[in-house]
């Protein structure tokens, strides 16, 4: 029977385990083995180097600023995305009519992908020069154009970029917090109004963020998730057909131009994905411990 | 006196609401507007908020364009979104109901080792994977591009908790008459479970239609580019026709929102039941 039982689990479990050994854990031994090797152009090189890649890496100003980029990033758009996603799930919340309708618009650029959404910001709101829509209000108020994407004093880029994102993902962290404010217990605010408690700021800081925690854990991580994976907005924003500048360079574009650029420095690249890798890992590890999420995600 | 105030904020917080749901609406006009405009029109250095005139044509143009790929790189998307919703769901759903019902000693280590996974973002393994692929001969296809995004964890994870809540009478009832975990699966448990699957098709084609890196490192050739790869590659190049460009973009985004319209009610509650706790 027990037998019969271990069959049954891995005629259900085997064929997604095996797809995901083979496309997840194969190709991560894969990139550590690559990374200790001279590979140029090859996927089955024979110089071994060593450390030298990883050395090489750490070294490189590039690199190491590319992972500054995504701290400065990081630091702007997980507090930004949070309040302003919690904002709005708390107005459209309390709203008493239309309030599909709002959920929805605040939803809908989830149907956009980063390549559109960077389109429009990149060639109608943002654009440099007198066409685009920012300098043209600008201009109503008397203010002179600015090339939001090419002047790096003062680096105006990061609010091209922050608003894209901010537009592309709050309405759906909004859904997240709306689903947790209605799992709120309304016994708990008529308590608070007993005891006096106005509504508002008292009530948000002692009843309403307290319930929200294990949804606000959820959401940080995701954001902090979603940051280190950062690529679309930059690439789209920022590269032309003279390749990519200096300034606002994630991890992910910097390794995206070394492994599959020109020179094909695969085991350069590999290094490079592993180091990010162990850095997300030990971050977002880190950061369940800090937060405790083993205390609400127990074995289900 | 307190009255007043409630009524004042309440009026706030909706003129609040309006103004920011114009705010989120706009980059949709624009996107409209350009897309029906002429290259002058957008371009113009007087921004008015109407165009001149509204050119339909500009859609004939861009499927008439022999340097731009545009309607096969549509067909790519639609095959590749079909394809990795329906292979998505199937080994995921499987695998969740198994880890979920399926009484084994080691289910517990399996399940982590899955959801061990989720910790490094399929974005860093793309090196290695673009490795893999290409040791396969599988740049610039469509199997390279589908099969090695189909098994998802957070998928797996989905349907396992799901199914750790679904009523367990239906399936005892199954086991009684005879029914093994198979035919139980199919005849009773995947009839009762359509909400999860909906919510999380649903997720993963709006997933699959927008992703851009995996298609842009697989997808080397013209033939095998995704709208979202020949939109960029507009963008990235010198010669840009502008309403081409929006007119493209407008057609990217358009399935996605009929989509997105139909299915609203699954994708909210797709998304509710991924917030992980």
């Amino acid at each position: 029977m027990r037998r019969r039982r271990a069959l049954w689990f891995w005629v259900f479990v085997g064929p997604f385990a095996a797809g995901l050994a083979l496309f997840t854990y194969v190709p991560l031994l894969w990139s550590v083995a690559l990374s200790f090797f001279d590979a140029h152009n090859t996927v089955t090189p024979t110089h071994f180097v060593g450390l030298d890649n990883y050395t090489a890496m750490l070294r490189d100003d590039a690199f190491v600023g590319s992972l500054r980029t995504f701290l400065v990033f990081t630091a702007f758009i997980v507090p930004a995305t949070y309040v302003f996603s919690l904002a709005l799930a708390l107005m459209v919340n309390r709203v008493r009519r239309a309030r599909a309708f709002f959920r929805s618009v605040f939803f809908l650029p989830a149907a956009c992908s980063y390549v559109v959404a960077a389109l429009v910001w990149k060639m109608s709101i943002f654009n440099g020069v007198r066409f685009g829509l920012a300098n043209t209000v600008l201009g109503w108020f008397g203010g002179d154009p600015v090339a939001w994407l090419s002047i790096t004093d003062p680096p105006w880029y990061w609010l091209v970029i922050v608003t894209v994102r901010l537009w592309l993902q709050a309405g759906f962290y909004m859904i997240l917090f709306l689903a947790g404010l209605q799992r709120i217990d309304p016994v708990l605010y008529e308590a608070a109004a007993v005891d006096g408690a106005r509504p508002g700021w008292t009530v948000l800081r002692h009843i309403t963020l307290p319930q929200l925690r294990a949804t606000s854990v959820a959401v940080v991580l995701l954001l902090v998730i979603n940051a280190f994976q950062a690529f679309d907005e930059f690439y789209n924003l920022l590269s032309d057909a003279r390749g990519y500048p200096p300034y606002a360079r994630p991890p992910l574009v910097y390794l995206y131009y070394t492994a599959l650029g020109q020179g094909q420095n695969l085991g350069l690249g590999s290094a490079g994905a592993v180091i990010l890798a162990l850095v997300i890992a030990v971050v977002t590890v880190g950061q369940a411990r800090w937060l405790r999420l083993g205390r609400t995600d127990a074995d289900g | 006196m307190d009255d007043a105030l409630v009524r004042a904020g309440r009026a706030l917080r909706v003129v609040l609401l309006i103004v920011l749901s114009l705010l989120f609406l706009i980059p949709f006009y624009l996107l409209v507007r350009n897309g029906l405009s002429s290259e002058q029109d957008i371009t113009s250095p007087r921004w008015t908020f109407f165009p001149g005139e509204l050119r339909w044509g500009n859609v004939r143009e861009l499927f008439d364009d022999p340097s731009v790929p545009f309607a096969r790189s549509l067909l790519n998307s639609a095959l590749i979104a079909v394809a990795t919703t329906v292979g998505t769901l199937l080994p995921a759903s499987l695998a969740g109901y198994g880890l979920a019902r399926i009484p084994y000693r080691h289910a517990n280590k399996v399940f982590y080792g899955i959801l061990g996974t989720l910790l490094v973002p399929a974005a860093v393994t793309f090196v290695p994977s673009f490795v893999l692929v290409s040791s396969l001969g599988w740049i610039s296809t469509l199997r390279g591009l589908i099969v090695p995004t189909l098994f998802s964890a957070f998928a797996c994870f989905v349907f396992r908790q799901y199914f750790l809540g679904f009523p367990r009478e239906l399936e005892d009832a199954a086991q009684v008459d005879g029914l093994g975990y198979w035919r139980t699966y199919w005849l009773v448990v995947v009839p009762g479970a359509r909400p999860v699957f909906a919510a999380v098709g649903t997720i993963v084609f709006l997933g699959a239609w927008n992703s851009f890196l995996w298609p842009l490192v697989i997808g080397q050739d013209q033939s095998a580019w995704t709208v979202q790869v020949a939109l960029s590659s507009f963008t990235t190049s010198q010669v840009v026709r502008l309403h081409e460009l929006f007119v493209a973009a407008v057609m990217s985004v358009l399935p996605l929102l009929l989509v997105f319209l139909c299915f609203q009610r699954w994708i909210v509650a797709g998304v509710e039941r991924s917030g992980i706790d």
